[in-house]
């Protein structure tokens, strides 16, 4: 599709655009995504028939992706504030407040479709993009995460999907050079035809000085800095927000090509001109490039923008307008510099190496008006770009939440030890080793936590404190009961951050669910909400910024409800923190929390069993949210005693995987009890909420388990540390050498196998 | 000591190299950007690790080209230390400064983990403060760290003692297990020929405090320091 603008044939936009102008039938008005109503409104905003490039921007700056056309009206449910926010959602990220004149600046966002059709570009821009909203606002990034989700492990694409997505992220993020210290891989034949990428970015900015996009000042220079724009990514917003089919790979040109190196220079070369007061917005050309900088820059400030595409450097020939507006370019910026700062700009950006023209001027008019070859091919009032977009309140049908499962209804193992072995070295559960030693995690040297652990810690370079960072969410329990799953996903985050000793401060969400004119998926993302909803408010650990990404279904079977949490907390005293790696022989155990034994959307019913637990699962496991903020708070106040060798939570797989996954990190045995009243295989495999294994010095128990009732918090002795096995009641013991061959066993094996 | 560190566009360890070295000396190494044709009074020149000019020719091809490589060439000729690090080390090989190529790793991947490594000997201002037979372990973070040269080439590190490091098991085994790369005769790092030249894969400014992991990169500096004070 290309625009035939005849350069001498008219100066303004007509009523009738007239022959000169390819005709806006109505496949070209499907063809942008536009229904025949949001059709009309567009013809309704402008008072007439727009032209081609006009179509073009409203078709981006509509589509779901940047739009929130159809999620807007529950994400505004979500608790955004707090005393320790300083900008919320809206934003290019969120920054909370760290302490020291710091804020952390973060987000998550996905880049799902991009990937399966070009895994290593798709994961790669994926990466690129996220760390570029983060620097945007004037922070250098200190940590990148990401949450994978792949098919089955046998479905014919999953292998070359996994190999290109990590090679993709590590690319990306070795060369720019930021250490990726966490994330999450699983597998699951929902993903088959739509595989998810969400990558987070954790960036660190001076608390004054931070840099956002509204546009003011009348007059001043509109400046595009970065890479040159050529014709990759064309309408990539649009595929977004699109359902695949069997053609889908033929959208391959809409997958855009990164530049990290490039992009290490944009950074150096804005925090360079961010630290000249030259500034007065800045905005990364992300989806939809430089529309959607420009709309959102002038429209959030309120004032109009012209833009003179002649001055745009390309890298191609013969680009038309619509080209170089729905270009997605990657490694450029959009700047307002205050009058006069053209030429600090122009030294630096000179300095690195990149392109830098002045392409416009902020104006009063409230209008967005382009101007190419002399011609005005666009001009249109921004209120109508912004506030006009359609905003649907789309029939829900919640999910009706099943039945707690009934426990007898589940057998137990023949021999525990060997399901333990089997579970520690299945696709769900083994060593993600494979995945994050292709990615930098030790570069900028203030690693504390490497991945392996419950979150990623990262000391705040210069400071005596440092960052926990961690993403999660359970995708079985969102499709088995939304609410419950939204609400535990943030939980678990917060659970992840407490377990190293961090306060979480707040999260990021990453809304990953299926075509939204359904009323059942509608109804999952609603429910999803609503937990997310409950449990941020309970532990004041509200969201500050976000994505949603719909149309996530592959000729018409959608995903599993999947709403990536990425949580952030700060440890005060970056010497005082918790690992998984450090229980010692002699050590006392301690699990914190109630075990009741539900196994019901658990990995035992799922993995071991065999069982179809969408259908005969039950509900997922319950969680009190104040027993939950009673049980984290006071596992916090343990580990800031600085006592305590080791502490992790209890997740996936429960409580004998984590008492695995202890002994495997820390290369030692443990013996541990299983309580009364409770099956044996319940006791091992439920997933009961709220709980985490401590290990301290032997002499401390008592101490700690008396504060524990003073707390109110549910706590038993539960073994002692020692040996080179892992023991408990009744199942043969274990050696922790044989458990690990096991858990690092599967990635490799898996990736080798002949494709 | 005065040290001065290097800066391509790409660079992504100057920073950590540059705390390193400070953290040592106590005082803040000079920056030299990569268009400088004459460098400050140094003892001791770094080229840091990262991804120079993307890495999207050869790893170090670039910069190798750079106009500072000429004067960095001739400070070595006159007898400064230089010291090049994964990146610095491929920019070593590509102006000449030290013999040999790096390759793609064997496994054709990324790799970052933390690697032992023995030191081959302990007579150089590098390596001063570790004792040999003792492996270290610091991390290594490289798609393309293959050490290869020639047999004659390799004879020739070999038996002029120019093997500065080795990748080894724990237990100090030069191993196929313990080459993370593929690498030539397990080697890690290589000296020049008058011994003041060190290009290594591994990142000894990485692992400088038990905060981290691990304190094995520290000697590296100190020993530095010590002879260059």
């Amino acid at each position: 599709m290309s625009e035939a603008v005849s350069h001498d044939a008219r100066e303004l936009p007509q009523a009738d655009p007239g022959v000169t102008e390819p005709e806006i039938t109505d496949a070209v008005i499907k063809e942008h995504g536009f229904t025949p109503e949001e059709y009309d409104r567009v013809k309704r905003a402008l008072n007439r028939t727009p032209t081609m490039t006009e179509l073009g921007i409203y078709s981006v700056m509509w589509s779901e992706h940047c739009s929130y056309k159809s999620s807007r009206v529950w994400l505004k449910q979500l608790p955004t504030t707090g005393e320790q926010v300083i900008c919320g959602p809206g934003e290019n990220a969120g920054i909370v407040d760290i302490g020291n004149g710091l804020a952390a600046v973060f987000k998550m966002e996905s880049h799902n479709h991009p990937s399966f059709i070009e895994p290593y570009q798709g994961a790669a821009t994926g990466v690129g993009g996220i760390m570029r909203d983060v620097f945007t606002m004037g922070a250098r990034p200190i940590a990148n995460l990401n949450a994978l989700r792949f098919g089955a492990p046998d479905n014919d694409k999953t292998r070359h999907l996994v190999e290109g997505v990590v090679a993709g992220i590590g690319g990306y993020g070795n060369c720019f050079g930021v250490p990726t210290v966490g994330g999450e891989v699983e597998f699951d034949p929902a993903y088959n035809g739509n595989i998810l990428v969400n990558a987070m970015c954790v960036g660190l900015a001076e608390a004054d000085n931070i840099f956002y996009a509204a546009a003011s000042g009348i007059g001043n220079p509109v400046v595009y800095v970065g890479s040159k724009t050529g014709r990759d990514g064309i309408h990539g917003a649009t595929m977004a927000s699109a359902e695949f089919d069997d053609d889908s790979q033929e959208k391959r040109p809409t997958v855009q090509v990164g530049d990290p190196f490039t992009e290490k220079l944009l950074l150096e070369a804005c925090l360079e001109l961010m630290a000249e007061d030259a500034i007065v917005a800045i905005q990364d050309m992300g989806a939809a490039g430089l529309t959607s900088s420009s709309v959102e820059m002038a429209g959030k400030g309120n004032v109009g923008i012209e833009l003179n595409l002649d001055e745009v450097p390309c890298r191609e020939e013969a680009m038309t307008a619509y080209e170089m507006l729905l270009s997605e370019s990657q490694e450029r910026m959009l700047m307002v510099l205050k009058p006069g700062k053209e030429d600090v700009a122009r030294r630096i950006f000179e300095k690195w190496q990149l392109d830098i023209a002045v392409i416009g001027t902020i104006t009063d008019t409230g209008r967005m008006v382009v101007r190419h070859k002399g011609v005005m091919v666009a001009d249109l009032p921004l209120d109508s770009l912004n506030d006009d977009a359609p905003l649907y309140e789309r029939p829900y049908e919640f999910t009706k939440p099943p039945k707690p499962f009934d426990t007898s209804k589940a057998k137990a193992p023949d021999n525990c030890a060997e399901t333990l072995l089997q579970m520690v070295g299945s696709p769900a559960l083994s060593s993600r080793r494979w995945i994050y030693e292709q990615y930098d995690h030790t570069i900028m040297g203030d690693t504390l936590q490497r991945p392996g652990g419950d979150a990623g810690v990262v000391r705040v370079h210069g400071t005596n404190t440092a960052l926990a960072v961690t993403v999660d969410v359970t995708p079985r329990y969102c499709y088995a009961d939304p609410k419950e799953g939204g609400k535990q996903a943030v939980v678990e985050t917060w659970r992840n951050l407490v377990a190293t000793g961090a306060k979480p401060l707040a999260i990021t969400d990453c809304m990953n669910f299926g075509n939204p004119e359904r009323p059942e998926i509608m109804g999952q993302f609603a429910g999803c909400i609503l937990g997310m909803k409950e449990a941020c408010e309970a532990l004041d650990y509200p969201v500050v910024s976000g994505n949603v990404s719909l149309y996530n279904e592959t000729n018409g079977k959608g995903i599993l409800p999947t709403p990536g949490i990425g949580g952030v907390g700060l440890i005060e005293d970056a010497r005082i923190y918790a690992r998984m790696d450090g229980m010692k022989d002699g050590d006392a155990l301690i699990l914190v929390g109630a075990e009741e034994g539900y196994l019901g959307q658990s990995l035992y019913l799922r993995d071991v069993l065999g069982m179809d637990i969408a259908k005969d699962g039950g509900a997922p496991p319950p969680i009190d949210l104040e027993t939950e903020r009673r049980n984290g708070e006071f596992v916090r106040g343990l580990i800031a005693t600085g006592r305590l060798s080791a502490v992790h939570d209890i997740s996936d797989g429960g409580l004998y995987v984590a008492m695995a996954e202890l002994c495997m990190a820390s290369k030692v045995g443990a013996e541990f009890s299983l309580p009364d009243g409770v099956p044996a295989h319940a006791a091992l495999f439920g997933e009961d909420q709220s709980r985490y294994v401590i290990a301290l010095p032997a002499n401390l128990v008592q101490q700690a388990l008396r504060a524990a009732e003073r707390a109110g918090v549910e706590a038993r002795r539960l073994g002692t540390v020692g040996g080179d096995q892992l023991i408990t009641e009744n199942c043969d013991p274990i050696s922790v050498a044989s458990l690990s061959e096991a858990h690092e066993g599967w990635f490799p094996a898996y990736m080798d196998a002949t494709h | 000591m005065k040290a001065a560190v290097i800066i391509f566009p790409g660079s992504n360890c100057d920073r950590d190299t540059l705390v390193a070295l400070e953290r040592i000396s106590g005082k803040a190494p000079e920056k030299v950007w990569h268009t400088e044709t004459d460098l400050p009074e140094a003892d001791l020149v770094v080229l840091p690790g990262g991804f120079t000019y993307g890495d999207y020719l050869r790893a170090g091809a670039m910069a190798a080209r750079s106009p500072v490589m000429a004067a960095v060439k001739k400070r070595a000729e006159e007898g400064a230390y230089v010291l090049g690090i994964c990146n610095g080390f491929q920019m070593l090989t590509e102006t000449g400064l030290l013999p040999g190529a790096l390759m793609r790793n064997a496994g054709l991947k990324f790799i970052c983990k933390d690697v032992h490594l023995s030191v081959e000997r302990n007579d150089t201002p590098f390596t001063r403060k570790y004792a040999t037979g003792k492996p270290i372990r610091i991390p290594v973070a490289h798609h393309d760290g293959n050490y290869f040269a020639d047999d004659d080439t390799l004879k020739r590190l070999e038996g002029d003692g120019r093997v500065a490091f080795r990748y080894v098991s724990k237990d100090g085994e030069a191993s196929d297990d313990a080459n993370p790369n593929g690498s030539r005769g397990n080697i890690a790092g290589i000296y020049s020929d008058d011994l003041r030249v060190l290009g290594m894969m591994p990142h000894p400014e990485r692992l400088m405090e038990p905060a981290l992991g691990g304190s094995d990169g520290r000697p590296m500096f100190e020993g530095l320091m010590e002879t260059l004070s």
